[in-house]
């Protein structure tokens, strides 16, 4: 598939903006074919952005974006629609459709995109949630499952398609430990079992740690560090450390930008 | 599956009852049509004025409605109001003769034509005329009358 | 002084954009809907049931109250020049060209158009439509559409049966308790209504559904995705309905007459 090349996905001096606030200035990153890659980083530095921009939902201000060898940003609609078949994507409280039952949640793609009969499509579906460990609830609608069920039947929706790339946005949040541990285990099976490429942002440093190949941590619109998790587990840039051991104080600070507390005190700051 | 059906069901009745809605508001409401016919001929008369008679007007024999206007047309040669109407073909032996007259359903009402039988033994036919009409009553026309009288009485 | 000239014209450039943006919408919608309803019938069928079906309590409740009121209204009108047979045509008429449409298509959007409004804006604050996007789903053909043509189907339907239980409304107050004589109160309905009056609000309740649905799905689609973004934008639903459908009213009249 493709030119060869290791890289599936690879940023090239990337450069977006919101209002007059960069987000990025100047990313570069690659993502391997067929590894985990984690994208990290503290709340606000554009983990989810960076998703939104992979997948052309938004389109970078300058650089480029290569899937494949292709530059994403040069494809028109329908070669666009061609290429999203090809990702799989989990939002961050799966995005399922209130209104289909969860049978039909994962059965949404097969049934816009194919003409598969309604045994074929059922086979199918129940393969995938089987996957999840949610044959039993096919015919749940989404409103009476908990997070983690409804992260997990996202996810079978993702699958539904065989998709290339699976991207997993916060998959971790808000879950208990026992759902943050199936997850963790399915994405790594997914992964492995079926040559997927995977692309997780999340900060949590500790579950990204048994499941990535890869990390990158981004700040400042750049990447601040990239390694294996115990490479940057170990990593001497103070950045990394407050980050990876959860220290309250550091380069980002405590405290958010104000004037000097004793003349606010004091009412010199009007 | 289950779910599916009773909207199925809820849409089905709802359209019916719609389109029944619909049907009832065309067919009630308007027209006040007891005016049936298989077939029918065609009449023609002439009025200096037909005040608002307008197409779709009933045309009443001794009260009972036996036709309707089609067409109202104006003779740009003799200037008169050529009105054009079909009678049910079942009444054949109305006489040649037969005066019709523009009239008015109650006082504010809509208005229709009114057909008073003559003695004639040669009925009306497909294409005949009706040589004896009487024109609408305009009601501005009938008060001004009536007050030019008064003033008149007034100077005797 | 500057700076009001300035902030005018910025509102007004911001006003025309909206607009148009809102024009551009309505065109897409279009554009989508005939393959909509040939090849995906049945989503637009339940669309029909969300918008039409569910409303159809609240519209027959109010269409009888409406033409019961009407008729009483009338009666006391009309009795005082001995023409208590007009109750009716004054029912009647004023249902079927003005009330009937009107009336629906403002319980309309109260009903269904703030239902689809928030249906719509929740959908898109919790990454439904992103998510239907990344699936390679047009959210605007496979959400937007159904939701859009299932009110323009639902609406002259629903006025329909306003105006027809606003008629029977009608009929129990001036026949059953005012004793109007029922042959000649529905004999005068029948020869003062023309059928071009019943075609009237038939070509009103099209225009209205056109304009609520779109309004209702536009509000839905450009909602700020929170929960406060969502509620703002179901009351702008019902406000700016009942707005464009009155003025629509008023032109429509106007042209007809």
């Amino acid at each position: 598939m493709g030119d060869g090349s290791d890289n599936l996905i690879e940023i090239r001096n990337l450069k977006y903006s919101r209002g007059a606030r960069p987000i990025f200035d100047g990313l570069d990153l690659n993502i391997r074919r067929g590894e985990v890659t984690a994208i990290m980083g503290p709340s606000g530095t554009g983990k989810t952005t960076l998703l939104r921009l992979i997948t052309r939902q938004l389109i970078p201000q300058q650089g480029t974006i290569l899937v494949d060898g292709i530059d994403i940003s040069t494809l028109n609609t329908s070669h666009l629609y061609q290429l999203r078949r090809r990702f799989g994507m989990l939002f961050q409280n799966g995005a399922l459709l209130t209104d289909l039952s969860v049978f039909e949640n994962v059965a949404f793609p097969l049934r816009e995109h194919t003409n598969l009969s309604d045994r074929l499509i059922r086979h199918i579906v129940l393969t995938k949630l089987h996957a999840v460990g949610l044959r039993g609830a096919a015919g749940l609608m989404p409103a009476e499952l908990s997070g983690g069920m409804a992260r997990r039947v996202a996810l079978a929706r993702a699958m539904v398609m065989d998709p290339d790339i699976l991207i997993y946005d916060e998959p971790f949040v808000g879950l208990d430990p026992i759902s943050m541990g199936v997850i963790v285990r399915l994405v790594r099976r997914m992964n492995d079992a079926l040559g997927i490429t995977s692309i997780i942002v999340s900060h949590d440093v500790q579950e990204v740690a048994t499941v990535a190949d890869c990390s990158y941590l981004l700040s400042d619109g750049q990447v601040a560090a990239s390694g294996s998790p115990d490479e940057l587990s170990t990593a001497t840039s103070v950045l990394v450390r407050q980050f990876m051991h959860g220290m309250a104080d550091g380069p980002v600070a405590f405290h958010y930008d104000a004037p000097s507390y004793e003349e606010q005190l004091l009412g010199r700051d009007s | 599956m289950r779910q599916t059906r009773s909207v199925e069901i809820g849409t089905g009745l709802f359209v019916l009852l719609g389109m029944s809605a619909l049907f009832f508001l065309t067919t009630q409401t308007t027209g006040g049509d007891d005016f049936e016919a298989d077939s029918v001929f065609v009449v023609e008369a002439r009025f200096e004025n037909i005040g608002s008679l307008r197409e779709r007007a009933p045309v009443t024999m001794s009260g009972v409605t036996i036709g309707r206007v089609t067409g109202v047309n104006f003779d740009p040669l003799t200037l008169e109001a050529v009105v054009e109407f079909v009678i049910d073909a079942r009444y054949d032996q109305i006489p040649e003769d037969t005066d019709a007259s523009i009239l008015t359903s109650g006082i504010l009402g809509s208005q229709y034509v009114g057909l008073q039988a003559g003695g004639s033994d040669i009925y009306l036919e497909d294409g005949s005329e009706i040589l004896f009409t009487q024109s609408a009553i305009v009601l501005e026309n009938l008060i001004g009358k009536f007050l030019v009288n008064a003033g008149s009485k007034d100077e005797e | 002084m500057h700076r009001t000239a300035q902030d005018i014209y910025d509102s007004f450039v911001e006003f025309a954009r909206t607009f148009g943006a809102f024009q551009l919408f309505f065109l897409r919608l279009l554009r989508h809907s005939p393959s909509m309803l040939t090849s995906r019938f049945g989503v637009v069928v339940g669309q029909v049931y969300n918008a039409g079906a569910l409303s159809l309590v609240i519209v027959m409740v109010c269409g009888l109250f409406v033409g019961a009121v009407l008729a009483l209204q009338a009666y006391s009108n009309m009795s005082r020049f001995n023409a208590e047979d007009w109750t009716g045509v004054a029912a009647a008429l004023a249902l079927l060209k003005e009330l009937g449409p009107v009336m629906t298509a403002i319980l309309f959007a109260g009903r269904a158009g703030t239902a689809l409004t928030s249906e719509i804006g929740l959908m898109k604050a919790t990454d439904q439509l992103s998510a239907m996007e990344m699936m390679a789903v047009n959210p605007v053909r496979r959400v937007v559409v159904p939701r859009f043509l299932g009110g323009v189907i639902a609406m002259p339907l629903l006025a329909a049966v306003f105006s027809a239980v606003g008629l029977f409304g009608a009929h129990l107050v001036g026949v059953e308790l005012f004793q109007v004589d029922v042959g000649s109160f529905w004999q005068q309905i029948q020869l003062m209504v023309e059928p071009a009056d019943v075609r009237e609000g038939i070509y009103k309740s099209i225009v209205f559904g056109i304009a609520a649905s779109l309004i209702a799905v536009w509000e839905g689609y450009n909602t700020v995705p929170t929960a406060e973004g969502v509620g703002r934008a179901t009351t702008r639903t019902v406000v700016i309905t009942a707005i464009t459908v009155l003025v629509f009213d008023f032109m429509i009249t106007a042209v007809l007459i």
